[in-house]
C-alpha cells in the first residue's frame, strides 16, 4: 500500500558534461534528462555547454544544435517549430512549455529540461502519451447531431455562437497543462485531465452539437471529473495560454444548472 | 510507471482503460454540498467568534443563560452539523485524492465517516445538555 522507496529507474544521476568549442563567447548550460530504454541503467542528466551566439534563440533551436553537432542520441519531439504542432511539450525551468515557444534568455542560470512529469518516458525527453490520447477519444470529440445538415451547405452558427469555441478551438493537445496538474500525476488513470476536458467543454459549448446532455452525462464522475480542485496549473502553464480550468469551472456550471 | 505500461499482464487496450467502469452518474451533489456548508460556515462562524469574545471571563450560569436562547441553541447546533459535514465531505476528496487501492480507501472511509459522525453527536449532545440542563 505505502511505497517507502522509489520504483526502479527513478533516480536521475549526474551524466556526462559536453564542454563548449574554444573561443565560445557566451556560453549556455542546458542539463537535459536522459534515459534509455536499453541500457539498464538509471536516468541522468547530461550538461551540454552551448555557445548562444552559434544558436538560434529558442530552447528547440539549442536541442536541434546538441542533436546536429554534439550529441546525435539526444531523443526529443518536434515538427512545426511554431507553437501549432504541440510536439515539443517539456518541462523547461521547471515549468511545462514549448521547446519552440521558449526563448533561452528567459532562463536564469543553467537551462534545465525534462520529460513531461508524472508520464511513463520513452526515451529521452519522449514521454508516452497513450493514456492521454485515449482519454481525448474516450471524450467523443467530433460533432454529434441527429440533424442532417442542410443538403445545400454547411451547418449555420451565429457569430455570439462561433464566439462561445473562442480560448478552446486554439488547443493544441501537447498535453502541457494535463501533466502539470497534481490531480492528474495521482489519478490520471480516472481523471480525464484539463487538456480532454477543455476538450469535452469544446463540443458542449458548440451549438451545432446536439449530444450536450450525453456529453455531460459522460463527465458527472466523482473522478472523470470533481478531481479537479481548481489548482490552476493548468491555466498557469499553457503556452497557448488556453484557461482549461476556467472551461472546468464552465463543465461543473452546467452539471448544477441541469439538475435544478 | 514506465515498468507497468509496458507490462505485458496489462493488454487491455488504452481506450478500455480509459471508459474504464464509466461514468458514476455523481459527484455534482458532493461538489455543490462542500460549497454550501463553505458559504454557511462563514456567518456561522463569525458569529461564534464574536459570541466566545463577549462572553469572555462569564461565569458558568451566563453561559449556560445565554446557549439556553433558542436563536443560539439553534445555531449552535447548525454549526456543529455544518462543521462536521464539511469536514467528512473535504475529508472524503482527500481520501478519493491520495489513496488508491480500493479495499484501503473504502476503510479509510468509513472510519473516517465514523469518527465525524461521533464527534457530531458527542458535539451536538454537549450543546443540548448545555442548553436544557445548564
Amino acid at each position: 500500500m505505502v511505497e517507502f522507496s522509489l520504483p526502479a529507474n527513478s533516480k536521475v544521476q549526474p551524466g556526462h558534461t559536453h564542454k563548449a568549442p574554444a573561443g565560445a563567447s557566451r556560453v549556455k548550460t542546458f542539463s537535459i534528462y536522459r534515459w534509455n530504454p536499453d541500457d539498464g541503467k538509471n536516468p541522468q542528466t547530461d550538461r551540454y555547454e552551448i555557445d548562444l551566439d552559434a544558436c538560434g534563440p529558442m530552447v528547440l533551436d539549442a536541442l536541434i544544435k546538441i542533436k546536429n553537432e554534439v550529441d546525435p542520441g539526444l531523443t526529443f519531439r518536434r515538427s512545426c517549430r511554431e507553437g501549432i504542432c504541440g510536439s515539443c511539450a517539456m518541462n523547461i525551468d521547471g515549468t511545462n512549455t514549448l521547446a519552440c515557444l521558449k526563448p533561452i534568455d528567459e532562463c536564469k542560470g543553467d537551462v534545465r529540461i525534462n520529460p513531461l512529469p508524472h508520464m511513463p518516458v520513452v526515451k529521452d525527453l519522449v514521454p508516452d502519451l497513450s493514456q492521454a490520447y485515449a482519454q481525448l477519444r474516450a471524450i467523443e470529440p467530433w460533432l454529434k447531431s441527429d440533424t442532417p445538415p442542410p443538403p445545400d451547405g454547411e451547418r449555420l452558427q451565429s457569430k455570439e455562437e462561433r464566439a462561445q469555441l473562442d480560448g478552446m478551438w486554439e488547443c493544441i493537445l501537447c498535453f502541457c497543462c494535463t501533466t502539470s496538474c497534481p490531480s492528474y500525476w495521482w489519478n490520471g488513470d480516472r481523471y480525464l485531465g484539463p487538456a480532454v476536458l477543455l476538450a469535452a467543454y469544446r463540443w458542449i459549448a458548440d451549438s451545432r452539437d446536439e449530444q450536450t446532455g450525453e456529453r455531460l452525462d459522460a463527465l458527472q464522475d466523482p473522478f472523470k471529473l470533481y478531481r479537479c480542485h481548481t489548482i490552476m496549473n493548468c491555466t498557469q502553464t499553457c503556452p497557448k495560454g488556453l484557461n482549461p480550468a476556467k472551461a472546468i469551472g464552465e463543465i461543473k456550471t452546467l452539471m448544477l444548472e441541469r439538475q435544478g | 510507471m514506465s515498468d507497468k505500461t509496458f507490462a505485458p499482464t496489462v493488454m487491455r487496450s488504452m481506450l478500455g482503460r480509459a471508459r474504464g467502469l464509466g461514468s458514476a452518474k455523481s459527484g455534482t451533489a458532493h461538489w455543490w454540498a462542500e460549497r454550501v456548508t463553505a458559504a454557511a460556515l462563514v456567518p456561522l462562524s463569525l458569529w461564534f467568534v464574536f459570541s466566545i469574545f463577549r462572553l469572555e471571563g462569564a461565569p458558568r450560569a451566563a453561559v449556560a443563560h445565554w446557549a439556553a436562547w433558542p436563536v443560539n441553541a439553534t445555531l449552535l447546533a447548525a454549526l456543529v452539523l455544518t462543521t462536521f459535514h464539511h469536514v467528512q465531505l473535504g475529508l472524503q476528496a482527500v481520501i478519493d485524492d491520495y489513496i488508491h487501492g480500493e479495499a484501503a480507501r473504502l476503510v479509510v472511509l468509513l472510519a473516517m465517516r465514523a469518527g465525524c459522525v461521533l464527534l457530531a453527536l458527542a458535539a451536538l449532545i454537549a450543546v443540548l445538555k448545555l442548553a436544557f440542563t445548564g
